[in-house]
């Protein structure tokens, strides 16, 4: 396997122009006759799929739940950065480019982040063309606020409901084109593998979740946009059904998989409340806008937090990084939360928690103010924990969130798997090792709406594909392969749920590739994972049949990867010997405990070849090349 | 706490189905509704029972997937909340609750209590957006929007498309659905050009998908998780009358020609 960036050459700043003028084009007449299978609807999928098909492709999108609307990326909640500078304060398209790569610790293609920063306003202006409701000013113009590890104003936002604007802008313009018939979307409906005949992607075998039908979809070109795999930790703040299933059925098809110990846990969610706990929730980062962080001075203080007078209180973030102060990057912010846990200052009743106090915003700005901003978030803390945050400051623990790594792709989104494209949190790119907030939304929308388009096009012009039908013998053994593992899991009938099973691989990841990795930790799951997926196979209990709606099937499909997957995670931040973003590996850090990179041996990106089952996945290594940046050590001191 | 369910189970395929009593145990007053049915599935499959079937996935009261009946009201007792954010202290020892499937000749059940929502789709397909392909847009600045009627837009779009509207509604109506989507667009400038057009669409759709019609009962606005306002359904009437009007007199013109 060869790892082609395909990064065009020439100056950063003209890179994408050249490249949008020297790509092939499909005639107008001819887009028709193409096919293509776009594997996600939310935000990523969602454009793709609504924007190639007013081009004239003849598109086909999937998605598991029973609408498009329903995706996660409608759970977003803060905001969507773009490098608008209407605040006049200073942000430009390199400034967004510089933060964007330094938030990620240096570990992203500095040639995606500069075009996804030039893409950015674009959005913007697409999303209220279609009518995206984004909080505005009295003079009628748009409103921004500030994220996390930026020092200017460049997120949009929509209340506390960004994603779900963006995502229903997305989805009308998705439905505009199934009404236009160009598009097909096909809901609750579960991708389980990828066709790939003679080395090229095309098609994919899915299952209908409704009447348990395995079907077979053939085209020109897949696009798999299927999310993050965060859920691998079992607890996060993915949503229930984010799974890791298609990204990692295609890398055992042939797909690289890019750094996939790189994921980011968010500072801000509130904190788990016993064993029943499903899921976490978020609190938005733009929180930390107005709310102060901080704990008791002294281990073990259980006052309640109004009784504790100011100066027996620890503003640890504005203490240890005064220029950034709370709004510093989720990875430091997350650390600085564990550390004062670990040294018995957290609270709560299981001290895993940190305030986060808006007392002082709320006497600055009044009540009134500080509702209009976060009011729905400050209604969904009080329904979960039974607790008013204008009276009483929330308690938040941090919590997987985002998951940088995905499926390699070169500069056209395209997998190693000729063919197959892979776009928004499903792919690896522009992150690095950490993300910033607000720009997983852009991210997702660039690729859709304005960079697949293109690419894919450039693809389709030159692919020269022979005509292929489901009599060929590679489509009839995938369809066999995937019937197959589903009449295994069904077979089994063991004593074990499929949540037992997935709680305790969330609890191996958590503790031992969570906020802070150890070799000794790391080696002990490479030897506990293996072990626990042979126990599923042998005990896992799916109730019910394969022919009709069986949740318990679809995800035991799901954890049955999630315990493939979870291995690869492990021996990558096994082979990762320094710290860097969300990597944080115990061994390597400064003296003040903040994380060391070693740039002489690590400034590439893990690309992961797999062999077989059984067989141990081989290393491949791009080179990161920084010709526009310097490489310094991350300060927001 | 320690509950008695009554749960609608439906075999998939099935036409009908029937209300399963079960015992809920020792369920934490800070559980979600869904983690005490998790709960209460882990125990059946233990027993060797089949599940209960039902639809969710954001946990946080935005996807929309989540919706059930809950002793005869849609989401359950707390205003404004959707089932995943509704939690077992609203609940006391010793209740029995009811949960069923939400009910509307346009929802067929699949199997217990998910139902198929995808009239819901069809109604947006029909007209609910703007016409506007990816690249043709001006700046984003270049569209001024006065503040309040920004504000009412974003009121109107927080619908997540949950279908408990449809389901409190005595006639099965999608009126208070429609008019969120109709109204969120028509509060913008850019929502202008079709406003007229789309209004006819989706109410034509609505109909074809047998939902009923709107009698004025009010229980959408009370059964919404996001408290859309039944101020949209009067705001929808208006547009459609003036659309209608419009319309004839396009017809009429037409036909002079
Ligand atoms: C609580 C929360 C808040 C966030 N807030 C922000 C924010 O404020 N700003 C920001 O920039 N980012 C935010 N993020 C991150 C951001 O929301 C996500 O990274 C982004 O929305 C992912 O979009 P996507 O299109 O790549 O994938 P998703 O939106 O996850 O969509 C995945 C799609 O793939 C489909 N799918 C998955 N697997 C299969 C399969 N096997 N077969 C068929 N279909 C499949 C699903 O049905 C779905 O349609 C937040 C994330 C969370 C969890
Ligand atoms: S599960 Fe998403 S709204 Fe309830």
């Amino acid at each position: 396997m060869e790892l082609k960036s395909k990064v065009p050459s020439g100056p950063l700043q003209e890179k994408w122009d050249r490249h949008r003028f020297e790509m092939k084009l499909v005639n107008p007449a001819n887009k028709r006759k193409f096919s293509v299978l776009v594997v996600g609807s939310g935000l990523a999928g969602g454009s793709a799929a609504a924007t190639l098909g007013e081009l004239g492709y003849n598109v086909k999108c999937f998605c598991f739940q029973d609408s498009p609307r329903r995706a996660h990326s409608i759970a977003a909640q803060g905001g969507i950065n773009a490098a608008k500078n209407y605040q006049n304060d200073g942000d430009s398209i390199w400034r967004l480019f510089y933060d964007t790569v330094k938030g990620g610790d240096f570990r992203a293609r500095e040639a995606n982040v500069y075009r996804l920063a030039q893409i950015s306003v674009n959005i913007i202006d697409q999303c209220v063309a279609q009518g995206v409701p984004f909080a505005r000013e009295y003079g009628g113009l748009l409103a921004n606020r500030s994220f996390g590890g930026a020092q200017v104003s460049r997120t949009f936002y929509a209340r506390g409901q960004t994603g779900q604007q963006l995502l229903l802008g997305c989805y009308q313009a998705l439905e505009r084109q199934v009404a236009a018939g160009t598009v097909r979307m096909h809901t609750r409906t579960e991708m389980l593998d990828l066709i790939v005949v003679d080395g090229v992607a095309r098609g994919i075998v899915t299952r209908d979740m409704v009447t348990g039908a395995i079907e077979t979809h053939l085209a020109d070109a897949v696009i798999l946009a299927t999310g993050g795999y965060g859920n691998v930790f079992y607890l996060s703040t993915n949503a229930k059904g984010c799974n890791v299933t298609a990204t990692w059925r295609a890398h055992r098809r042939g797909a690289a998989f890019g750094n996939p110990c790189y994921t980011q846990i968010h500072p801000t969610c509130i904190p788990v409340s016993g064993d029943h706990q499903s899921k976490l929730t978020l609190m938005s980062e733009s929180l930390r806008n107005d709310g102060r962080v901080w704990v008791p001075k002294k281990q073990g203080d259980n006052r309640p937090p109004h009784a504790i007078p100011e100066d027996e209180r620890d503003y640890y973030l504005e203490r240890k990084y005064p220029s950034f102060g709370n709004l510093c990057p989720r990875d430091i912010a997350s650390r600085a939360a564990k550390e004062v846990c670990d040294e018995g200052r957290g609270v709560g009743p299981n001290g895993l928690g940190v305030y986060l106090d808006f007392g002082s915003a709320i006497q600055r700005v009044g009540e009134a103010k500080i509702a209009e901003r976060y009011g729905n978030l400050f209604q969904m803390y009080e329904r979960i924990t039974d607790e008013n945050p204008y009276k009483v400051p929330m308690r938040i623990y941090p919590a997987v969130h985002y998951t940088m790594g995905g499926l390699w792709v070169d500069y056209n989104l395209m997998s190693t798997i000729p063919g197959l494209h892979v776009l928004g949190e499903a792919n690896f790119s522009d992150h690095g090792a950490n993300r910033l907030g607000a720009s997983a939304l852009m991210q997702g929308l660039a690729d859709g709406y304005f960079v697949i388009p293109y690419t894919i096009g450039d693809y389709l012009a030159q692919a020269a594909l022979p005509k292929l039908d489901e009599s060929h013998p590679e489509v009839r053994a995938t369809v066999a392969a995937v019937t197959e593992r589903t009449a295994q899991l069904l077979a089994v009938k063991g004593k074990r749920t499929v949540d037992s099973f997935h709680r305790e691989l969330g609890k191996l990841m958590w503790d031992n590739c969570g906020m802070a990795r150890t070799a000794a930790g790391l080696r002990h799951n490479l030897q506990r994972i293996p072990e626990l997926r042979a126990e599923f196979w042998q005990n896992v209990n799916v109730p019910g049949s394969g022919a009709e709606l069986n949740q318990s099937l679809e995800k035991a499909g799901r954890v049955a990867d999630f315990l493939e997957f979870a291995e690869l995670m492990c021996l990558d931040a096994l082979h990762r010997e320094e710290s860097c973003g969300g990597h944080f590996r115990t061994e390597h850090q400064t003296p003040d405990g903040e994380a060391q990179r070693d740039d002489a041996n690590f400034t590439y990106v893990a690309a992961w070849e797999y062999q077989g089952p059984g067989k141990a996945p081989v290393l491949h290594k791009e080179p990161l090349a920084f010709e526009n940046v310097k490489l310094s050590t991350r300060s927001y001191k | 706490m320690n509950l008695t369910l009554y749960v609608w189970r439906q075999p998939a395929g099935s036409p009908s189905g029937q209300l399963v009593k079960y015992d809920a145990p020792d369920i934490s007053p800070d559980m979600s509704f869904l983690e005490m049915l998790d709960v209460t599935n882990e125990r059946l499959i233990a027993r060797g029972e089949q599940p209960i079937a039902f639809d969710h996935d954001c946990r946080e009261g935005i996807c929309g997937s989540c919706g059930m009946m809950i002793n005869g009201v849609a989401h359950g007792p707390m205003k404004g909340t959707a089932t995943c954010q509704l939690h077992m202290r609203s609940f006391k020892d010793g209740d029995t609750i009811y949960i069923e499937p939400w009910r509307a000749r346009a929802f067929p059940v699949i199997k217990d209590l998910v139902v198929d929502r995808g009239a819901l789709d069809r109604i947006v397909a029909a007209g609910g957006y703007i016409s506007v392909s990816t690249g043709s847009a001006p700046d984003g600045n270049a569209i001024p929007v006065p503040k309040t009627d920004a504000d009412a837009a974003m009121d109107a779009a927080a619908c997540i498309g949950c279908g408990a509207c449809v389901a409190a509604c005595p006639n099965a109506s999608a009126m208070l659905f429609t008019s969120a989507k109709v109204g969120h667009l028509k509060m913008l400038p850019q929502g202008q050009p079709e406003r007229g057009r789309r209004v006819l669409a989706m109410e034509a759709q609505m109909e074809a998908e047998g939902f009923g019609g709107c009698t004025w009962h009010g229980e959408c606005e009370e059964a919404c998780p996001k408290e859309i306002s039944i101020d949209w359904i009067v705001e929808l009437y208006r547009d459609y009358i003036w659309a209608t009007v419009v319309r004839r007199e396009e017809r009429a013109a037409e036909a002079a020609i």
